[in-house]
């Protein structure tokens, strides 16, 4: 980097061990090494391919880019796994965060292997440049990753040193980019997948010859997407590096000038603290989904209560009313000195029309907000909606989904508007075999003559659940009795076969 | 002269008034059947009121029709407003299928499981209060006069009629014998439908009582059950019912 105004380098600790040579590292041992080599592979097209190598597989000629059967063809112990690119670009971005939080401000991912961390101004902060890079590497190898680093005046010299460079940590002087550069493939410069295959064809193997070169042929054979990368590696032309901007909780803070106990002046408090939040959560246009509320107590103890809302909002009265459900729990001590409101989890919220109550369209208010306020009084939990399950078998078609789910319906099949959690038994059953409803029961000590049936629908086990239901059948009635009371009754069983069921009678809803 | 004229005046105005306060309780949900709506005192069911449900016997069939009766009136009063239909109940034995063939669907719907009745009338008053809900339907075995005039008067504020279903707590004792600051008060019980020619169960029907309702007398009348959109039926008159078989019969041959 330009060496930027005064460099105060840190002074050695005294009792601390000598720090090695920077040579050494190069040749200290990889951190990680497999007992059998390691690929990951990638679908591409048709092709399954390596993407990366461990060492040990490298040392085998396993290279990068060569078709896993090949590879198996050499190999034949080999431990292949899938490729995992987002995990890797996960990573690769707490890591930018981590630079940015703890090395430079200026830091982003570059491509989808490396970092851009910009030093202009902080490398004394961590005793100079060759120090820094010694610590990176270190850093990065007690994750278990092997680190290369390349200081330039320009990120397009650091990249190509970083990745083609002899050294494991490069630093050349500002101006002697053209110089360090000489000697790379042209591959260094970010090319085109094209113009590397026009540069090959052409001869231009080194970086160096394209130095030379009229700009205007060069243009022309490479492409000008390739001079203005030979420009941005030399410095001609200004690269920004764009920063990432690690993401920080929005949190409202007040302290109290005299303790309070109250809970109307917490409630007042909170009503402030609320008002601060929804200014900065506007700012960032973000609406809060958990709001955690923070009182430090004059004993040193912390009482936290959390509210969580079930679409993102940044609506003052109904968070506070959110918030008045829950101060009955709060515990003052002997009173309250700080309030924190920190905004846990957070949604993307932009500004909404207010046209349909403009031309007096009253549109319902907001089921959500009542959501809210109800998981609030009785538990999240308690609050859905019931959902289809592709299944026949009635106690498994329904499942609970959340309150603002809009699920679809059920086919038009006759079913009871209760049903019983468990069927229940009916005795002394009259019926004849195979298909008609019942001429009478007992059910729960009461005797039901029959007047009339429908039936039946039969409803077949669902073997992949279980085994026993492999060939069980139910058979479906709906009958009502002499008083007009109508019940959802089943047989297990066909009535021809036995192994469909045992011809037991059940009682399993009832139709109003 | 002026004095007269200054009286005329004060009565216009608070007749004005009267219409207005009127206006706004009246709003009502008709059953769309003339023998019914001509006996309820507003023509219908008070859009802003309480009215209380309950099963004739402690039967399950009865308290199922008395729930149907009630997913009858729900599924009326959200038809085609988009608002939703909470309903509040402490122990969730509902099968959601059939309240769909009643007229509820299940994006309508939003259900809580409250711990005791206690939690369903608060829940139900929070319902009312909000008045972006078609219709609040609550099931409980115990609310007293002052519960009930709570709901009341949350129904009135929201302008969302309130449905308490009433279950029975012991075998004997009506629920309905408690007191009330319910509107109209319904009293179901299962009747048993018209046979069919051919064999099947026909379209149910219910021996509908109204106990009680504010501004006039109770009645009672046997009425065909919920479509699937939850709207009531007269049967066909008695008289025709004897021959109504015959028709089928010769119709049949």
């Amino acid at each position: 980097m330009r060496e930027l105004g005064r460099r105060s380098e840190a002074a050695d600790h005294p009792f601390k061990r000598p720090v090695a040579a920077p040579g050494s590292l190069a040749r200290s041992p990889v951190p990680v090494i497999h007992s059998v080599p390691l690929i990951l592979a990638e679908q591409v097209g048709q092709r399954n391919v390596i993407t990366a190598a461990c060492p040990a597989a490298l040392a085998l000629g396993l290279t990068p880019g060569m078709a896993v059967t090949q590879a198996r063809a050499l190999v034949p112990d080999i431990d292949i796994r899938p490729a995992d690119p987002a995990a890797d670009q996960a990573v690769l971005d707490s890591l930018a965060l981590h630079a940015v939080r703890h090395w430079t401000p200026t830091a982003a991912a570059s491509g989808a292997d490396g970092l851009w961390l910009d030093l202009t101004g902080a490398a004394h902060l961590h005793g100079g440049e060759e120090r820094f890079c010694r610590r990176l590497v270190s850093f990065c190898r007690r994750f278990g990753f092997t680190a290369r680093v390349a200081v330039a005046g320009r990120p397009g010299a650091a990249h190509a040193l970083a990745r083609f460079g002899r050294q494991s940590v490069t630093s050349i002087p500002n101006g002697s980019e053209a110089q360090a550069l000489a000697p790379l493939p042209p591959a260094a410069l970010r090319l085109t997948p094209d113009a590397l295959t026009a540069a090959a064809r052409f001869g231009l193997d080194r970086i160096a010859d394209l130095l030379p070169l009229p700009r205007g042929p060069l243009a022309r054979r490479l492409g000008i997407a390739s001079v203005r990368r030979l420009d941005e590696a030399l410095g001609r032309v200004p690269e920004p590096i764009v920063p990432v901007v690690p993401e920080e909780t929005p949190v409202a803070r007040r302290r109290l000038l005299e303790p309070i106990g109250t809970a109307e002046a917490i409630e007042h408090v909170i009503g402030d603290l609320l008002g601060d939040m929804i200014l900065t959560l506007q700012e960032r246009g973000l609406g809060a989904r958990t709001l955690l509320l923070i009182l430090e107590r004059i004993d040193g103890s912390e009482q936290r209560i959390a509210i969580g809302t079930s679409r993102p909002s940044r609506d003052a009265s109904h968070l506070a009313r959110l918030f008045h459900l829950r101060i009955e729990k709060i515990d003052p001590g002997d009173g309250i000195e700080t309030m924190r409101l920190a905004a846990t989890r957070t949604d993307p919220l932009s500004a909404t029309t207010l046209a349909a109550s403009l031309a007096g369209d009253d549109a319902p208010a907001d089921v959500a907000t009542l959501v809210d306020q109800l998981a609030g009084r009785v538990g999240d939990a308690a609050l859905f909606t019931a959902a289809p399950v592709e299944s026949d078998v009635p106690e498994r078609a329904v499942c609970r989904a959340s309150p603002l789910a809009a699920p679809t319906g059920w086919p038009a099949w006759r079913r009871p508007v209760r049903l019983l959690r468990r069927p229940e038994p009916l005795i002394g059953v009259l019926a004849l075999l195979p298909d008609a409803p019942p001429r009478r029961f007992t059910w729960r000590g009461h005797v039901h003559a029959v007047v009339a049936g429908d039936g039946p629908e039969r409803i077949h086990g669902e073997w992949w659940r279980r085994d026993g239901e492999l060939w069980a059948v139910r058979d479906y009635f709906r009958v009502e009795d002499d008083t007009g009371a109508r019940f959802w009754l089943f047989r297990r069983g066909d009535g021809v076969d036995a192994s469909t069921g045992d011809l037991s009678w059940y009682l399993h809803g009832l139709f109003g | 002269m002026s004095t007269n004229l200054q009286r005329h005046d004060a009565l216009a105005l608070l007749r004005e008034s009267m219409g207005e306060m009127r206006g706004g309780e009246t709003a009502v949900l008709p059953f769309g059947i003339d023998a019914l709506d001509k006996r309820l005192a507003e023509g219908g069911l008070v859009l802003g009121g309480l009215h209380e449900v309950s099963a004739a016997t402690p039967t399950l069939t009865d308290d199922a029709a008395a729930t149907l009766f009630s997913v009858g009136i729900a599924a009326r009063a959200a038809a085609g407003s988009g608002r939703r239909v909470l309903w509040a109940l402490t122990r969730f034995d509902l099968y959601a299928p059939g309240l769909e063939q009643a007229g509820l669907d299940p994006a309508t719907l939003l259900f809580v499981e409250a711990k005791d009745d206690k939690d369903v009338l608060a829940v139900m008053e929070d319902g009312l209060r909000h008045g972006g809900l078609a219709s609040v339907v609550g099931e409980v075995k115990r609310a007293d006069m002052v519960a009930t005039r709570r709901l009341q008067l949350a129904a009135m504020s929201g302008g969302t009629p309130a449905l308490l279903a009433r279950r029975w707590r012991k075998a004997g004792v009506s629920p309905l014998t408690e007191l009330s600051a319910a509107m109209t008060r319904w009293r179901i019980a299962c009747a048993p439908s018209e046979r069919l020619p051919a064999p099947g169960v026909g379209r149910a029907r219910w021996t509908v009582e109204l106990a009680r309702q504010r501004g006039g007398p109770p009645f009672t009348l046997e009425l065909e059950a919920c479509d699937d959109t939850g709207r009531l039926a007269l049967p066909a008159a008695p008289l025709d019912r004897e021959t109504a078989p015959a028709r089928a019969t010769a119709r049949a041959a």
